[in-house]
């Protein structure tokens, strides 16, 4: 699994990478009350908004880590915001990327890396 | 900026986990480990202790020693009609300027011989020189600087509460009275912040710390944060001074006009005769443009603070903007106060907010969101 300095992280299943939040960013941003996803298909370049999630506290915009095209969402978060503060490395995943180069995802932090980020 | 200040319940806070963040120039818990949500919830279902110790509380002495005096002096800064204030009773009101702008809310109540005001932490030392520069020909103005002040919400408030002071089972909806107890002279109302039954409590900083500690031992009581108390006054319908009302709205703007009794209106036994009566008194005859009201998202994006209204989907100028906003935890969904154009004030119509470039449609809908409580 890799991460972002934005506090998502990022797991290559087959093909494609599954984007989430870490659950760091899940405990700061506290209780999630609203998702909106991208619709399946739209193809995102790194650092575009790609999603919204509201908290009790505030707003956030969640950044495509990497380009590709957005293959499949979890609709599961939509309806039931709380999943992300309740599995966020698993359940409460948001979507999943197909993406030229998964290479690319080196450049991310490793789970010690990020560890060390977040203090 | 000034070095922010703390309440003397800081290291109980921070004892009992608490996010510490600054507010109205004070350090403050906005949520404990339970969070935001949970705290709300728990506060409806249960009971919860905010430490509310920023507040300002003052005394209001009359020189001459009669009360009314006092009540008589006061009527001359705000809209509400306090001659009629009984003894033990506390009334909400508006300090107002003479351009019929709100210089802040605050709670009133008469203690016999003189009367006891709280007031927003962010207003309290304009309020004192406000209070000190008209009234102290007739009165003396005092800060109470020496006591903490605690809010106890909730069904389960009374039941705890009265294991410390049995006589608060007595008090009905905005009784004030003075209670001995094991922490001293406790100054309590039966009032708050969140749409519940509940007590506001004023005590010595000295015994504040043990009576707090005595409160959250008893099992119902949680510890809640300004975060919940913000959720928990939008779905009561409640005002925040600064962000739904300020100098910028007037009380009939509002939609305070509940606040101002018949007595302060044209016709009225003391009409007028308070800031910016000429322009508030207009108002409350012959309506004002725009008007506070409640909204409902009918999608589950909360529509937040500083959200531009329409009137339409597409075209047109902004009819006004929402003021608070946030997800209404007991309600279960988004909920939002702000100014409207009064064409567009009517419960029932639907408008739209524009978040993050798209216009959502909103119902016009009554306030409170959920019920009150009190016990009347």
């Amino acid at each position: 699994m890799k991460f972002t300095e934005e506090h998502e992280w990022l797991r290559v299943e087959d093909d494609v990478v599954v984007v989430g939040i870490t659950d760091h960013a899940s405990e700061q941003l506290g209780d999630v009350v609203f998702v909106e996803l991208p619709e399946a298909g739209t193809t995102v370049s790194k650092d575009d908004e790609v999603a919204v999630i509201e908290s009790v506290k505030a707003a956030s915009d969640i950044l495509a880590p990497i380009d590709g095209e957005v293959v499949e969402v979890n609709d599961a978060i939509v309806a039931t915001p709380s999943l992300v503060n309740e599995d966020p490395m698993g359940d409460g995943w948001f979507f999943k990327l197909k993406v030229e180069d998964l290479s690319t995802l080196d450049d991310f932090m490793d789970e010690a890396e990020y560890k060390d980020f977040i203090g | 900026m000034a070095e922010l200040k703390r309440t003397c319940l800081y290291d109980f806070h921070v004892s009992h986990g608490a996010k510490m963040v600054p507010f109205a120039g004070y350090e403050m818990p906005v949520q404990y480990p339970m969070g935001v949500l949970k705290e709300h919830l728990h506060c409806r279902a249960e009971a919860g202790l905010f430490d509310v110790s920023h507040m300002g509380q003052v005394l209001l002495r009359p020189k001459s020693g009669d009360g009314a005096d006092a009540a008589k002096a006061l009527e001359s800064l705000v809209p509400v009609a306090l001659m009629e204030l009984k003894e033990g009773r506390q009334r909400y009101a508006l300090f107002t300027n003479d351009d019929g702008g709100i210089l802040d809310d605050l709670m009133v109540a008469n203690r016999g011989d003189h009367l006891f005001l709280v007031v927003n932490a962010a207003c309290k030392a304009d309020d004192i020189a406000h209070l000190k520069a008209h009234l102290s020909d007739t009165c003396e103005i005092e800060e109470i600087n020496d006591r903490a002040l605690l809010a106890l919400q909730g069904p389960a408030a009374e039941e705890a509460l009265a294991t410390i002071v049995p006589g608060v089972t007595e008090m009905s909806f905005m009784d004030v009275e003075v209670l001995e107890s094991d922490y001293g002279d406790l100054w309590i109302s039966r009032s708050g912040y969140t749409g519940e039954d509940g007590f506001e409590i004023s005590v010595v900083e000295a015994e504040a710390l043990a009576l707090a500690a005595a409160l959250v031992d008893q099992g119902p009581v949680e510890l809640i944060g300004l975060g919940a108390r913000d959720s928990l006054r939008l779905e009561a319908g409640l005002c925040l001074y600064g962000n739904d009302i300020d100098t910028t709205t007037t009380p009939v703007e509002g939609a305070l006009e509940w606040a101002m009794q018949k007595a302060r209106r044209t016709g009225g036994a003391r009409e007028g005769s308070f800031p910016g009566a000429g322009i508030i008194l207009k108002q409350l005859d012959s309506g004002a443009s725009r008007r506070r009201v409640g909204l409902l998202p009918e999608g589950r994006a909360p529509m937040r603070a500083g959200t531009e209204l329409y009137a339409a989907e597409t075209g047109g100028e902004p009819i006004g903007h929402v003021t608070s906003g946030a997800y209404g935890p007991s309600i279960e969904r988004p909920m939002s106060m702000g100014y409207v154009a009064i064409e567009n004030a009517e419960e029932g119509g639907t408008i739209y907010g524009e978040v993050r470039g798209k216009r959502l449609p909103a119902i016009v809908a009554p306030m409170p969101f959920r019920p009150a409580t009190y016990k009347r």
